[in-house]
């Protein structure tokens, strides 16, 4: 196991918006002392914990699975509780995704992030009677889609999108993904559906392929190869195309 | 007044609540209040597998996994219960095989099984393949499944809402009233029925495996309403939590194969367990890692010992333990393709809670009697089915089978006699009493200290080893946290999205819990499960084998206590050898 670094003092500065006391958002920096083996998300409790409680953000799981802590650290989208501070610098910035309404310093609003995923029908579809066991589903036809089910819907890979800061009425990356997982499995039966809402204006077109949804996903996901899949599947009109 | 009405109102959206929720979607007008999104719930940080004799890789059946089930709690179990769980975990898996959940499958198409702590072929032979499977995220994927069939459903949620309050009239429970995170405002839900489905309270202690968001919500609400607290000294410590940190690495690694190691590199489990060795429940494998350590085999000496997976290949490792070996690169910097991962036993789950029936009906007393229109599903209950120590991989069964069978009493015994009962008078003041205090406190401390002391007396005092002097020394830290609490003082006044005012209820919260589980262990003098005292080393069941009932009162730290029998049934008594 690597031996811990010594504790350093680090200078944090956090983009807030408290709309209580005033219309503009502001950058207040903070000054901590962090192990380099704390996450991020350690730190910014102890300023809210020890500090300033009026420091605002989201935050639940704290190792990566539950994605309430999307936020963008040092100019990307990133999960607080995934990032160490051995990794960051002594001078850090902290700033509320880019692409959501903000409701309070780094607080978004996910409410039109989770009305675009519903927009892709993400549930299976399958009206054929069930049998009394199982579906049966191959180990390859399983792995065909595995790694989309991985998302946790953070809205990092979404929040980096280019494409999304310029139109914010597009699906964007993370709903495509989701799409993905249901186009994919060999037990559902609407993946023409979903095709049709991709193909629309605001569907899958506007990807340009920049590819830092990719960067950004806290689950390693391939985003943006997941989104060409999806563009294959489309453009073939199925998803057997390889 | 934000005042809303609905048939049902379900407090929390993790598994238990959302699989009663889709029992109810069709049936009834229903809300799911959660103080998170849905997909944030701590369901998703589930890993190992569920649980449930399919058979399909080797002989297995329901009353197997019933007597190990009974036999991992220790037989504090209610055998009526353990026996729905099992023989109805069958089902469950297959719906939610149905509802999309991408399971691992075996060469023929099957639901995958793989071996887990405690599970094992005709009553303890050895190990047997039983827990269903998605990788090493199967909680993640039963969230997200449960969460989609709601999207299709239409389900209406209440995201970012905080229960405060229950609402209880002439005995029968009318309702909630919860804090609306984005504003600020309370809004009272007005309904036929209320289930709690909010989880456990794993904060209460230093090292967890828990989500900054398990605060006891829904035990703490129902305690302060006079409605007992089961069984809450039964607290389970996982063996495997990542050293210091405390994040979660499943016994699904042990399933597969992984060993734990001493300072001699022995595996030492072998010694405590011959037969099932690095599978043996939690509880005793916690306990062996704790006596290896005080015996001075930690690693360097150190309160840890080594989870070793470098012998099962990349290749396995990459295909079934996927996300904890990389919990282990990020937070240890530990490559477990070479190296040992540093261990130590984890606050994780508990098997107390709120009391309920086999139909999810909250019960008030150690007659069973049910509180009308009052339900509890999951970690917040205590059916109870894991008595006093939980084996792996039920936890899910239990959300599962439990969350469904409360929502299908709802639907087809409660709601087609109840009617909407009025409120009571002025519902809102308890929980705006309590918004207002802590808005308004300008002399006490700030929240910091006494969480910090909460935690690490909790870890100290009432972990995985207990004796009458930690846990009388621990109500008298209650005591003390409960005074120094009634004038705690926030630093945000703000009513728009107060973060610190939801964490200082949560504390609050969390006292309550831990007042309930001391008093509840100091009482239990006997070990049992995972409540282990060295002042009483063995199971007592002449006078012990019975289900503790703690209510609150007036006075801090004093609880008064009522016990309730045990179910017994096929399974009896015996000393637990693994």
């Amino acid at each position: 196991m690597a031996a811990a670094p010594s504790a350093r003092e680090v200078h944090i500065k956090i983009k807030r918006y408290q709309p209580e006391k005033s219309d503009k958002p502001f950058w207040q920096e903070y000054r901590v002392r962090a192990e380099g083996n704390d996450r991020l998300l350690d730190v910014l409790n102890r300023i809210k914990w020890e500090q300033d409680g009026s420091l605002t953000f989201r935050r639940s799981c704290a190792h990566g699975v539950c994605g309430s802590d999307a936020m963008r650290v040092n100019g990307r989208n990133r999960l607080a509780c995934k990032l160490l501070m051995q990794d960051l610098g002594s001078r850090i910035s902290v700033e509320p995704m880019l692409g959501f309404p903000i409701i309070r310093d780094l607080v978004v609003d996910m409410d039109p992030f989770f009305s675009k995923y519903e927009k892709v029908k993400p549930y299976l579809i399958n009206d054929e009677p069930e049998p009394r066991t199982e579906r049966l589903q191959s180990p390859e036809e399983h792995a065909r889609f595995d790694e989309t089910t991985k998302c946790i819907l953070c809205g990092a890979c979404t929040g980096s999108c280019p494409s999304v800061w310029a139109n914010p009425d597009w699906v964007g990356p993370a709903s495509i993904v989701n799409a993905h997982r249901f186009i994919f499995d060999s037990r559902d039966r609407a993946a023409a559906d979903r095709m049709a809402i991709l193909s629309d204006r605001n569907g899958v077109w506007r990807c340009r392929t920049i590819f830092n949804c990719s960067e950004a996903c806290p689950r390693g996901i391939h985003v943006t190869d997941a989104i060409e899949e999806v563009k294959r599947a489309i453009m073939y009109g199925s998803r057997e195309v390889e | 007044m934000n005042y809303h009405k609905f048939d049902v109102v379900i407090v929390g959206s993790g598994g238990a609540g959302l699989m009663s929720a889709m029992q109810l979607a069709h049936n009834a007008s229903i809300a799911v209040v959660s103080k998170l999104y849905p997909t944030r719930s701590h369901t998703g940080a589930a890993q190992g597998g569920v649980a449930a004799a399919l058979g399909n890789l080797e002989e297995d059946h329901w009353q197997w996994h019933m007597f190990d089930t009974v036999k991992g709690g220790d037989y504090l179990s209610d055998q009526d219960a353990a026996e729905v769980l099992c023989r109805e975990a069958i089902d469950a898996v297959y719906e939610l095989e149905h509802w999309g959940l991408p399971f691992n499958r075996t060469a023929d198409g099957k639901i995958d099984q793989r071996r887990f702590g405690g599970h094992t072929r005709n009553l303890g032979e050895g190990p047997v393949r039983r827990s269903c499977y998605a990788a090493d995220r199967t909680g993640h994927m039963i969230l997200q499944t449960m969460f989609q069939q709601s999207v299709k459903n239409q389900v209406t949620f209440f995201n970012e809402y905080m229960m405060l309050d229950l609402l209880m009239n002439d005995g029968q429970a009318v309702g909630i009233v919860a804090l609306c995170l984005r504003d600020g405002t309370l809004h009272t839900f007005h309904a036929k029925a209320v289930v709690l489905a909010t989880g456990g309270y794993g904060r209460a202690w230093r090292i967890t495996s828990n989500a900054l968001a398990c605060t006891g919500d829904g035990m703490a609400v129902a305690y302060r309403r006079g409605i007992p607290l089961e069984d809450m000294e039964m607290y389970q410590f996982h063996p495997t939590g990542l050293y210091k940190v405390g994040i979660l690495l499943s016994e699904a690694a042990r399933g597969e194969g992984a060993y734990l190691l001493n300072s001699e590199g022995e595996r030492f489990c072998i010694r405590y367990a011959p037969t099932l060795q690095e599978l043996a429940p939690r509880d005793m494998v916690s306990r062996f890692i704790y006596q290896e350590i005080a015996e001075g085999r930690g690693i360097n000496g150190q309160d840890y010992v080594y989870l070793s997976v470098a012998h099962l290949g990349k290749e396995k490792i990459d295909e079934k333990l996927p996300d904890i070996t990389d919990f282990a690169r990020n937070y240890l910097g530990v490559e477990p393709y070479y190296e040992p991962v540093p261990i130590q036993p984890t606050a994780h789950y508990a098997m107390g809670g709120v009391p309920t029936t086999i139909d999810g009906q909250v019960i008030m007393d150690e007659n069973n009697t049910p509180i009308p229109g009052l339900y509890a599903a999951g970690e917040v209950a205590a059916v109870s089915v894991h008595g006093a120590n939980r084996l792996g991989t039920n936890s899910l069964v239990d959300l599962i089978v439990f969350g469904r069978r409360a929502g299908k009493h709802i639907a087809s015994k409660w709601l087609p006699e109840a009617d909407f009962a009025p409120l009571p008078a002025d519902h809102e003041a308890f929980a705006a009493e309590q918004v207002e205090r802590l808005l308004s406190n300008t002399k006490g401390e700030t929240q910091e200290a006494i969480r910090k002391e909460l935690r690490d007396e909790m870890m100290d005092k009432v972990g995985v080893v207990r004796d009458e002097q930690r846990l009388t020394g621990m109500l008298n830290k209650v005591k003390e946290l409960k005074e120094r609490y009634s004038t705690i003082r926030l630093m945000d006044r703000s009513r728009a999205f107060n973060t610190e005012l939801m964490e200082v209820i949560e504390l609050g919260n969390l006292i309550e819990c831990a007042e309930a589980t001391t008093a509840g262990a100091l009482a239990r003098k006997e070990s049992r499960g995972a409540h282990y005292r060295t002042d009483y080393p063995k199971r007592d069941d002449a006078n012990f084998l019975q289900h503790t009932l703690a209510y609150r009162t007036d006075r801090a730290g004093e609880p008064e206590l009522r016990y309730k029998p045990v179910v017994l049934g096929t399974f009896e008594p015996k000393e637990r050898k693994y």
